[in-house]
């Protein structure tokens, strides 16, 4: 069918192709007197044309919101998210409205005014109250837009995050996302990129994890000193051994340094999820996002809700959800129906599918689900290993350090 | 105000005249055969990966056979290679064809023309900056063929993804090439901005006042104000990029952990680049953006055979459009977990833009209000013109809202928004400019009827291609997706990207009725008279045959502005900007 439909396709435009010089080579036949300007009877096919392109112009737009218009995204599952449906409806009217008057217009005088040697065209060559008007109406216009938009933001950016909202972090990498809940203690443990290890991918640090890494560390200093010393003298070996063990002393003087923190237990009830998490409806969520390796984007169309993770910065969202996934499925007919969290910054070859289900659902099954849920400190029930994206490129490949 | 160059004639060889000219109408020519060159590479590159796009997952022998085993095993494009395609398709088409392209071609053409000047300040930079030109295309192109893939990092490259080979295949060799091709396009746009510069403050004829000059020479000049005042600031983000890369330093990378090692540098910040690159990045659509109103100016008003309404509202906003364009570029980064106050800063600036940009768009329409309109190929594409500016424009307002961006930065959206507003209306005045000085480039008449369908098959497959895909951005849709079939809500979208892919594909075949009528014309066109369309300006005063130096005897004396069309009490309906006012007439872009 799509062979079908591009062989069509081709064969199409080779026909007209061939059509067209046919044409061509009938008028060039004609050479020596060519006029460079349109004939009359070019003119008035070409202003007819002008009348035909805008009936299908606007046709497309209208059969495209009539056959695509329900695929768009469900309503807002967030709250802001309302705020902001609003605002694109109302800048829509404006829009829609500019684009037809303006396309009539401009489509018509063409048709209208096509040229007739007989006559002679208007000499207008300004007017300041013409110019006036269509300066000051759109200047209106605009500061409505504005007005409206800032309030919208301000409201969505700029207030406090309410003390009770879940802390929630979304922690990208190539090509993954893992969320961590702040656990009991509502406070999410700290955490460094030289922390990170198969068992602990998001560098969280805890007096059992720093411990860990530590060990980890002098391992890799041992395993490296071992083969230093069968390395031929004055090699690139040589070399590159003793750097990467230079490296590792301090990286864990690093790590030791993070001993000295306040709040090192603040992470032991940390939890971590991968491929879904689940939040409460009608509860503030309180998200932040950190990036280990490149630029990512959280992005949750159902909810209205982007943010950028950033590698070297946290940033945060807040929103509250209040439709549940199975009411969502109600409303959309649809019982497979989900929200989804997808990466919107490109970051590599499987930026395409950096996904993860978002569940929401009534206060006490959250409770129950987090409740069931390993802690940090009881080890994770996720590791690096599982990742599920598929591996497609090369830099994926490169095996990740064993790290003992 | 006249250079002292006058018109010697000196034998030219083959190698002085079409290679090391210093000529600014073969140097013109020389950028509109580079651009349309890079511009079949970028649209074939669209086309590739509009079939993955269209057809996802399905296996192309045309794919395979042009990538090659390697990045199209069995026919189906590879992940990698389908980011290397979008990348180096974007920066071709924003910088080559429409930055290089089009400023090269016609402010080379026409700002000595239409100012009256034997030719630009400096013809031997004029030289250079083509040569650097062409530089950075080859090793653009020869990026294409490094084992690890071009440049694959989208064409805002952003770092971390650009600076470290682990990120990506493309970060590699690839990106380093980029990076040198972009460093040789820079200093090329600087060197041609500064001479054209130079040229339109100095080399004004006799009478041509800055308020006589037409709006194509306005835009150009203007254009290359905001490129030199911007491209520096990008060659700094790349020079910083160049660093991070290659010597260790850390301007952009902090806490990284990549490909199982810990980075150690630490300190700098992504944002930076992001900062640095659209300070150049929006000015760059304007620069982009002017030109194509500045043609599309001279196209309307000549072929209405009417003044250009409101000649000095179109000026002042031209000035005002590239003065705001400097303070608009956080718009780009409202997503970046900037200040909420900054956001909302750059919010109120980047709707500001709209005022003058309606302006503009008002005072087209009302110039073909009682009109008296000849539909030449070039009217068509004017006309068009201003419809994709105006169906771009609208949705900017939704774009520039901080809120709104929430939802749709990065989508689809985005992509159909610039793509109707800068690619497209800068491709079809590109066009129009074609159709429109081709008689003065060539001294011969492309084919009208050919022209005519040319319009028609692109005009219609632009909106085919790029309007549904605003649907595509509000269902949620982003972009640089390899594919979007890895997400259930995206499944009943699946036709909207077949159809959109056959306007593509259809599109795309359309632009060999204008590369036939082109490169056919150049050489079997009916010759062309000096003044074929009846225009003032002064480019239509000068031989059919191209004469070194312009004109074979003194420089003409301009006595009036430009738009003198259809004037009440003239027997023609055009009258040149060299005719001497009569007694008690009023210049009409002086008076008020
Ligand atoms: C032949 C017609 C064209 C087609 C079919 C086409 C199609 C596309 C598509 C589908 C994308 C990828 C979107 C994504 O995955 O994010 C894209 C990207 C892009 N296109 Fe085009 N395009 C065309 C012409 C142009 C023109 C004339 C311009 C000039 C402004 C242009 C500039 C860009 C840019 C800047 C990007 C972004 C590249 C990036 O994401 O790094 N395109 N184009
Ligand atoms: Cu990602
Ligand atoms: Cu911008």
């Amino acid at each position: 069918m799509i062979t079908f439909l591009i062989i069509l396709s081709i064969v199409l435009a080779v026909l007209a192709v061939g059509q067209l010089m046919r044409v061509f080579e009938a008028t060039s036949k004609l050479k020596g007197e060519v006029s460079p300007l349109p004939t009359d009877a070019e003119n008035k096919y070409q202003a007819k044309m002008m009348l035909v392109f805008l009936f299908g112009y606007f046709s497309f737009f209208v059969w495209l919101v009539a056959r695509y218009g329900e695929f768009l995204l469900p309503e807002s599952a967030s709250e802001h998210g309302i705020v902001l449906d609003n605002l694109l409806d109302f800048n829509w009217y404006i829009i829609i409205l500019v684009f037809v008057i303006t396309h009539v217009y401009l489509f018509y005088f063409p048709f209208k005014y096509v040229f007739n040697k007989d006559r002679k065209a208007y000499y207008y060559t300004h007017s300041n109250k013409l110019e006036l008007l269509w300066t000051t109406v759109p200047a209106i216009f605009l500061s409505v837009i504005i007005v409206y938009g800032l309030s919208a933001w301000v409201d969505i950016t700029m207030d406090e995050t309410p003390k009770d909202a879940i802390s929630i972090e979304l922690y990208p990498k190539q090509f993954d996302w893992t969320a961590r809940y702040a656990g009991v203690d509502s406070t999410l443990g700290n955490s460094n990129y030289n922390m990170i290890s198969t068992s602990n991918p998001l560098g969280v640090i805890t007096p059992a994890s720093l411990a860990q890494k530590i060990a980890e560390i002098e391992a890799e200093i041992a395993e490296f000193e071992s083969e230093l010393s069968l390395a031929p003298e004055g090699g690139l070996k040589q070399e590159e051994l003793t750097e990467l063990i230079a490296k590792r002393n301090r990286q864990r003087e690093k790590v030791k340094s993070f001993e000295a923190l306040e709040g090192l237990n603040r992470g032991n009830d940390d939890i971590l999820v991968k491929s879904e998490f689940l939040i409460p409806i009608n509860r503030e969520v309180a998200f932040e996002f950190r990036s280990r390796d490149v630029i990512h984007s959280a992005y949750m169309p159902h909810f209205r809700a982007q943010m950028n993770c950033v590698p070297g910065m946290v940033t945060e969202f807040h929103f509250k959800p209040i439709i549940t996934t199975d009411q969502m499925r109600e409303k959309t007919q649809n019982p497979e129906f989900d929200y989804i969290l997808l990466c919107n910054k490109i970051c590599g070859a499987a930026h395409y599918n950096m996904q993860m289900t978002i569940k929401v659902v009534e206060e006490e099954e959250y409770n129950k689900w987090l409740a069931e849920q390993a802690t940090f400190n009881d080890g994770f029930t996720v590791s690096d290993e599982t990742a599920t994206t598929e591996e497609k490129s090369e830099s994926n490949e490169i095996s990740m350090i064993e790290l003992k | 105000m006249a250079t002292g160059h006058t018109d010697h004639h000196h034998e030219e060889t083959f190698i002085s005249k079409y290679l090391f000219s210093q000529d600014h109408k073969m140097i013109s020519k020389q950028f509109l055969i580079t651009g349309m060159i890079m511009a079949i590479i970028g649209m074939v590159m669209s086309s590739l990966f509009r079939l993955q796009l269209g057809w996802q997952g399905e296996s192309f022998w045309i794919l395979n056979f042009l990538l090659g085993d390697k990045w199209a095993p069995d026919g189906i494009l590879d992940p990698n290679m389908y980011l290397a395609l979008v990348t180096i398709h974007g920066t071709i088409m924003v910088f080559f064809l429409l930055t290089g392209g089009l400023s090269g071609t016609f402010a080379n053409l026409l700002l000595p023309l239409q100012i009256g000047a034997r030719d630009m300040a400096s013809g031997f930079i004029n030289m250079l900056s083509y040569w650097f030109f062409l530089g950075s295309s080859v090793v653009m192109i020869a990026s294409l063929f490094v084992e690890t893939g071009p440049a694959s990092g989208g064409w805002t490259v952003y770092p971390p993804l650009s600076a470290l080979p682990q990120a990506m295949p493309g970060s590699g060799l690839g990106m380093t090439l980029w990076l040198v091709s972009m460093s040789l396009f820079i200093v090329s746009s600087l060197l041609g901005g500064l001479n054209y510069v130079v040229t339109v403050i100095n080399l004004r004829t006799k009478g041509m006042t800055m308020t006589r000059l037409p709006l194509s020479v306005w835009a150009l000049f203007i254009t290359a104000v905001l490129g030199v005042l911007s491209f520096p600031v990008l060659f700094s983000a790349a020079l910083l990029l160049i660093f991070d890369r290659s010597f260790g330093t850390a301007f952009y990378l902090s806490d990284i952990h990549i490909a199982g090692e810990v980075m150690e540098r630490t300190g700098g910040s992504p944002i930076l680049y992001e900062h640095l690159f659209w300070f150049l990045g929006h000015p760059e659509v304007y620069i982009v953006l002017l030109p194509a109103l500045g043609i599309t100016s001279e196209v309307i008003a000549t072929n209405s055979r009417k003044p250009i309404f409101g000649y000095r509202a179109m000026i002042g906003s031209i000035l005002a459009i590239a003065f705001l364009s400097f303070i608009v570029w956080g718009h780009h980064m409202f997503m970046t977990g900037m200040n909420p106050f900054l956001g909302a800063v750059f919010t109120f600036t980047t709707l500001l833009i709209a005022i003058p940009s309606a302006v503009k768009a008002f005072n087209y329409i009302t110039t073909l209000w009682k009109g008296n309109v000849r539909f030449t190929p070039a009217m068509l594409f004017a006309i068009g013109m201003v419809s994709t500016f105006i169906s771009g424009g609208v949705t900017g307002i939704i774009l520039a809202d901080s809120a709104l961006d929430i939802n749709i930065h990065d989508t689809y959206f985005v992509v159909a928004h610039f793509h109707i507003v800068m690619g497209l209306s800068a491709v079809l005045a590109m066009f129009a400019g074609v159709y429109h000085w081709f008689p003065k480039m060539y001294g011969r008449l492309m084919n009208r009827k050919l022209g005519y369908a040319h319009f028609w098959v692109t005009f219609v497959c632009a909106y085919g291609v790029f309007f549904p895909q605003h649907f595509l951005g509000l269902a949620g849709v982003p972009r640089r997706y390899y594919s979007n079939s890895e997400f259930p809500m995206f499944d009943d979208l699946v036709s909207i990207n077949e159809l959109v892919s056959i306007f593509a594909i259809v599109g795309a075949i359309a632009q060999f009725i204008f590369m036939f009528n082109f490169f056919y014309s150049i050489f079997r066109g009916p010759k062309s008279s000096a003044n074929p369309w009846g225009s003032n300006t002064l480019e239509w005063t000068t031989p059919v045959e191209h004469v070194h130096g312009n004109w074979p005897g003194a420089l003409p004396v301009v006595h009036r502005w430009a738009y003198d069309y259809s004037k009440p009490g003239k027997d023609q309906d055009f009258v040149p900007q060299t005719v001497p006012l009569e007694e008690g007439e009023l210049d009409g872009g002086a008076g008020h």
